[in-house]
């Protein structure tokens, strides 16, 4: 039998680890195979494809309203962006005129939803670093959102909310008062979360100059979102392409320059504020007017190429539609942030220890099934 | 002939095991009380655990089995007992099969030596202290064994993870006692109690007895692997950890013997730095027995300080881990015995 | 120096943490977010666009609204709904007309769009708050919305 011959050299070999699907830190379905020498990782391969249900492919099959309620499942934290993505590239291919309550409405829910995901990423990257009451208190804040969507939209998560030409329902009646109240009571959460977890030196140490992305590569990658943010990118597209009402309200793009997994993390509870502010403006002036544009029963989008660009949680989701003219999209191609954000894990993961990739993989705040689709 | 010699030989040996037989006999019961009480403050820990850290996260904890769920832990101990044992083909079954009782005995040992009053104490030696570090030091070889024979990677990472930490908090748990020592001048725990009718050792050292006694807080932490140390399962980065091949009632094992390692460090800060069971200001010195309560009610409050630690930080990261102990931990308590050998000599301790 | 200050920098966060959790602690008792749920049955109400599950309502003569125009089984993307119809004589003006047999809703098939109540002409389905769906055999799960005997009622016309 051939001993190994590594010891008698004094050299270390590397050997591989499979870090899911089934691990508690990958929030999900997906795989990593490591290469590690000791704790130092020296190679990670993303394996993808476990939550893979051909959504593409289903729309392709699926009328245009239809369509809306397959993006719910994709990045299923941001879904009402999703949404909105769909409906807007419908509603521009058809020329359709929407009304401003529609537009605002829009926004609003957008940005909540987007208050809600940042919310279930704070409480997940503290658990994901160790902290384990975080994810309680995160959750805490997230459930008087999720209640605020169920009174509005039926479902808390799954919201399918905006049809092709508006809403599917009025808001309710107590929309605005629990927004209202919701902002309230965040506002004194956020200073919370900066005691507990942003200003703890063990947390700083964790995250301070681990899992560094420069600018070029956050380009050259195709990042987008928080995590390009955070590298010194300015890519919002809320702020180049305003689509809804955002043209309307004033607001900062929340840019860091280090690139780092603490100024990924502080880009994203700047966001809170940010989206806080956004929702303070229009919720006191929703205008007055339909939820709803008629459109046909079946809608037929005229022959060509469509495209169109939203910022959802996790960065820039892009709804790539091409129409023959049929009642149904020839293809449609979803350029989903997760895909690219994962894309350069491996590139800012090596040479961290095994509590590095931890970090900075709840950072980049993966989605699974928003990046196997 | 040869019965008369069986018989001689008989009455001989009975006549001396009689004073011995009777020792055994107290030694075994003494033994059952302490397996007894070591397996219920298991199980109260744990459930004490489990309510602890849902009253932090605002939850409600276990509140079913029982008044206010304190069946709870036991019936969770049932169903670990009626669980099939599994593993992994692989595993080097003798050392796998080993390593949990290695670590449940150890920490039963270290039960043996404490004085929960003036006169429950199993065993008064003479080198309390240095028993208790030598023998908390013997565990980790179980969680070593564990992970190494488990012959699993997740469990492998854990357990040399372990092993630098334990290695390196040893030092550190071992100086701030000594710094204590100082004071007392006596290794044994019942000595070290009479020391401290004249004020607890906390106030009596006060500044380098305070900086001790965060050290030892700290380092005893990690000695326990329990979060914000808790390198070794570290469930977001290696699954479970040393344990994750184990099943059942070994599992069980690792488990309890955790909490149980929480209660000693407790109970060595107790003794150590509160008086173990005297009661502050000596309220109720008419009544001895009531030192059992203070005696638990100051280790309960001390284990408690430790899940606060688990449910509020961070976890570090080995190497930072390492940093801690090696360039924060250790030169201070180098420095902090120096002050204390000073205030001893220059007799600047606050006694009452 | 700066040896010292980040060590006293350190535990000044540390403790400004566990004052954080120190302070939920001593407060949980009231303000649990969990809800204890088999026991607050009762008190548990959903929200009125609640989307638990589809439902028919019928009145008071045992009478429904759908006419069977098949528009919520067109707009379903999952064929959810299936209705299985037929043609009987309208007793009032004597000319044939559509009516549903039976209303086929797979609820294991349902991903609670809401397409079908959207797109309903009439009002005849529509969400019931009901969300304890859990059953042993998932042939339970297929339903049939109309109740036995039902009639469209009158008036109703897509």
């Amino acid at each position: 039998m051939k001993q190994t011959t590594t010891i008698d050299k004094g050299l270390t070999e590397p050997y591989q680890i499979n870090m899911g699907p089934q691990h508690p830190a990958t929030h999900g379905v997906l795989n990593l195979l490591l290469t590690i020498d000791g704790e130092i990782i020296k190679k990670v391969e993303p394996d993808l494809g476990y939550i893979h249900r051909s959504i593409e492919k289903m729309c392709e099959r699926d009328s245009y309203q239809q369509i809306v309620h397959l993006t719910d499942r994709m990045d299923y934290l941001s879904s009402n962006i999703n949404n909105e993505a769909v409906c807007l590239t419908v509603e521009n291919a058809l020329q359709l005129e929407i009304p401003e309550r529609v537009k605002v409405i829009r926004t609003i829910i957008g940005e909540l939803t987007r208050i809600s995901s940042h919310c279930l990423w704070w409480g997940v990257m503290g658990m994901d670093v160790g902290a384990l009451s975080t994810f309680f208190y995160g959750f805490r804040d997230r459930e008087m959102l999720n209640d605020i969507f169920e009174e509005t939209c039926g479902a808390r998560l799954t919201m399918n909310y905006n049809v092709p030409g508006g809403l599917m329902l009025d808001i309710h009646p107590n929309f605005v008062k629990r927004v209202k109240k919701f902002i309230a009571h965040f506002k004194t959460k956020i200073p919370e979360y900066d005691r507990l977890l942003t200003q703890n030196v063990i947390f700083q140490k964790r995250t301070k100059g681990v899992g560094v992305l420069s600018k070029e590569d956050a380009i050259s990658f195709g990042v987008s979102g928080p995590v390009a943010r955070a590298s010194g990118y300015s890519c919002d597209v809320r702020k180049y392409h305003p689509y809804s009402a955002l043209d309307k309200v004033k607001f900062n793009e929340c840019l860091k320059t280090e690139g780092d997994t603490f100024a990924r993390y502080q880009v994203r509870i700047m966001e809170l504020w940010e989206s806080m502010s956004i929702v303070e403006q229009l919720i006191d002036n929703i205008p007055e007017g339909e939820h709803r544009v008629k459109t046909n029963a079946v809608i037929k989008l005229p022959k060509g190429e469509y495209y169109q660009k939203v910022e959802t949680a996790r960065g820039e989701l892009g709804v790539y539609v091409i129409s023959t003219g049929t009642k149904n999209p020839y293809r449609l191609k979803f350029r989903s942030p997760g895909f690219s954000n994962l894309s350069v894990l491996n590139h800012i993961a090596v040479g961290g220890k095994i509590g590095d990739l931890v970090a900075t993989m709840a950072t980049l705040d993966l989605v699974i099934p928003d990046i196997d689709r | 002939m040869t019965i008369s010699i069986i018989n001689i030989n008989y009455n001989l040996i009975s006549s001396i095991m009689l004073e011995e037989s009777m020792s055994i006999l107290n030694m075994i019961l003494v033994a059952l009380g302490y397996l007894g009480f070591f397996a219920v403050a298991g199980l109260f820990l744990v459930l004490m655990e489990r309510r602890v850290a849902a009253w932090f996260q605002l939850r409600v904890g276990p509140n079913r089995v029982g008044f206010q769920g304190i069946l709870q832990t036991m019936a969770d101990a049932l169903k670990l007992i009626s669980k099939e044992l599994t593993g992994t083909v692989k595993a080097d079954k003798f050392l796998y099969n080993l390593a949990p009782y290695f670590v449940i005995v150890t920490a039963l040992m270290g039960l043996a030596v404490f004085p929960f009053t003036k006169d429950i104490q199993a065993f008064d030696i003479n080198i309390g202290i240095f028993f208790l570090i030598a023998i908390s030091s013997i565990g980790v070889i179980g969680i070593l064994l564990g992970g190494w024979a488990s012959n699993n990677k997740f469990a492998l990472i854990g357990a040399m993870r372990s092993g630098v930490q334990t290695i390196s908090y040893e030092l550190s748990i071992g100086l701030s006692l000594l710094t204590m020592i100082l004071l007392t001048g006596s290794l044994q725990l019942s000595e070290i109690v009479e020391v401290q009718k004249s004020g607890w050792l906390i106030v009596q050292g006060h500044v380098p007895a305070i900086i001790a006694f965060m050290i030892y807080m700290i380092a005893g932490t990690a000695e326990t692997n329990r979060a914000p140390f808790d390198m070794v399962e570290a469930e977001s980065e290696l699954g479970a950890g040393f344990h994750t091949e184990y099943s059942g009632m070994k599992f069980a094992y690792f488990f309890l013997a955790e909490f149980i390692n929480m209660f000693i460090i407790a109970a060595i800060a107790t003794t150590v730095f509160f008086g173990a069971w005297l009661s502050p200001f000596g309220i109720t010195e008419s009544l001895p027995w009531l030192g059992v309560f203070w005696f638990l009610g100051k280790t309960l409050l001390l284990v408690f300080l430790m899940m606060w630690f688990r449910w509020t930080f961070p976890r570090l990261r080995v190497d930072q881990l390492l940093t801690l102990e090696w360039k924060y931990l250790l030169p201070i308590n180098l420095v902090n015995i120096v002050i204390m050998a000073l205030i001893v000599w220059l007799n600047l301790t606050i006694q009452f | 120096m700066s040896y010292f200050s980040e060590i006293y920098h350190g535990i000044k966060t540390l403790l400004t943490g566990m004052s954080v959790t120190g302070k939920y602690f001593l407060t949980s008792r009231k303000g649990a977010i969990t809800q204890q749920y088999p026991d607050n049955r009762e008190t548990l109400k959903m929200f009125d666009r609640f989307r638990g599950e589809v439902i028919m309502p019928h009145d008071e003569n045992n009478e429904h609204r759908c006419t069977g125009c098949q528009k919520c089984e067109i707009a379903c993307p999952n064929g959810t709904i299936e209705i299985i119809w037929d043609r009987g004589i309208d007793e009032e003006t004597g000319k044939k007309k559509k009516k549903i047999d039976q209303f086929v809703y797979h609820l294991s098939m349902c991903t609670m769009c809401a397409l079908c109540i959207d797109v309903c002409p009439t009002d005849a389905i529509e969400w019931g708050q009901n969300f304890e769906n859990s059953v042993f055999d998932r042939t339970k799960l297929t339903r049939v919305l109309n109740e036995p005997g039902s009639k469209l009622a009158p008036g109703v016309e897509d």
